[in-house]
């Protein structure tokens, strides 16, 4: 068992107006250091295959497919060995 | 000609909210014949024209319209367009649309980070669709919008690809058919309000054409969307008699 550990975020090309939101709430914070703001979504999944390589090649089609839209959207992930429990 | 009726199907996904509007629409103010489309059925019962309409589907999880487009309704709908069957996608139907590939794009969150929900105007730029065949070239339809995200974006190549080929049918416009930033509800690319695909039979569109059909409501430009494809309709059919 492998569990896939995916961020997808948007592209940097695409405005981020949640990001950007964000963004100010944390100028009226006060915050000066922090600026681009970029959110995105974490998924994580077991992903019940023989061996990491297979793990990796479910993952990446379930990223294309559907996790991450690719006009707007980049995806990275780790595989890790998944222990039970 | 003959007194014929065109059957409308619109699709229900859990979380569809514009469906009994599009129901009403079809069937009760223009009077043709309608059935609904449980998304978990893979039959679309003859229908002559499918509605997906607006709404929330599956909650708007992961993107809107992503988990849709995978639902057993939606592969039928993907067969129907690809014999040139008419696609008639309204706000949440134009985000599954794009997910499921039949049209190109994507819709982001609006620029101004504020759910929308006004009446706009939009400019009829190709009146020779079968969604379109009963306005004039330029003629600016009063129409509401309501919706978080529909702020049309694609890549250059796509957008000249549009443009080129025609592809825009309506864009916002202010009421005089001017079209300005200001007039544009959700910051999307060159005002685009409504697309169709190259072959002309899928269409796109954030405006609810469905709210705006009733007398009763004194406003009814909406009709023209639905006139336009029973004409269509009923046209093809007669020509193929």
């Amino acid at each position: 068992m492998y569990r896939a550990k995916i961020r997808v975020t948007l592209r940097r090309s695409i405005l981020d107006p949640q990001g950007k939101a964000v963004e100010h709430a944390i100028a009226s914070l006060g915050e000066q250091s922090i600026q681009s703001v970029r959110i995105g979504k974490y998924v994580e999944m077991e992903v019940n295959s023989g061996s990491e390589d297979e793990a990796r090649k479910a993952t990446e089609k379930v990223c294309k497919k559907l996790l991450a839209n690719p006009v707007m959207e980049d995806y990275h992930f780790e595989i890790e060995k998944a222990h039970n429990g | 000609m003959a007194e014929s009726t065109v059957k409308f199907g619109v699709v229900v996904f859990p979380g569809s909210n514009c469906d009994h509007d599009a129901y009403y629409a079809c069937k009760h103010v223009l009077g043709q014949e309608a059935v609904f489309l449980w998304h978990k059925e893979a039959d679309l019962h003859d229908v002559d024209v499918v509605i997906l309409p607006g709404g929330f589907s599956y909650g708007d999880y992961l993107r809107c319209g992503a988990i849709a487009r995978f639902s057993p309704v939606m592969k039928e709908v993907v067969r129907f367009a690809e014999n040139g069957g008419l696609v008639l996608g309204i706000c949440n139907g134009f985000q599954v649309l794009l997910e499921a590939g039949l049209l190109p794009g994507v819709l982001l969150r609006n620029s101004s980070l504020r759910f929308v929900c006004k009446n706009v105007h939009v400019r009829v730029e190709n009146p020779g669709t079968a969604f379109s065949n009963q306005c004039r070239r330029g003629e600016v339809l009063k129409i509401p919008v309501a919706h978080g995200e529909g702020n049309y974006f694609t890549d250059p190549d796509t957008l000249a690809r549009l443009q080129q080929n025609d592809q825009i049918v309506f864009r916002y416009c202010d009421p005089g058919g001017n079209l300005t930033e200001s007039a544009n509800p959700n910051g999307s690319l060159d005002n685009i309000a409504g697309i169709v695909n190259e072959r002309g039979n899928v269409l796109g569109m954030m405006p609810h054409p469905e709210r705006v059909v009733d007398p009763l409501l004194r406003h009814t430009d909406g009709q023209k969307v639905f006139l336009s494809i029973i004409e269509s309709v009923v046209s093809q059919l007669a020509g193929t008699d």
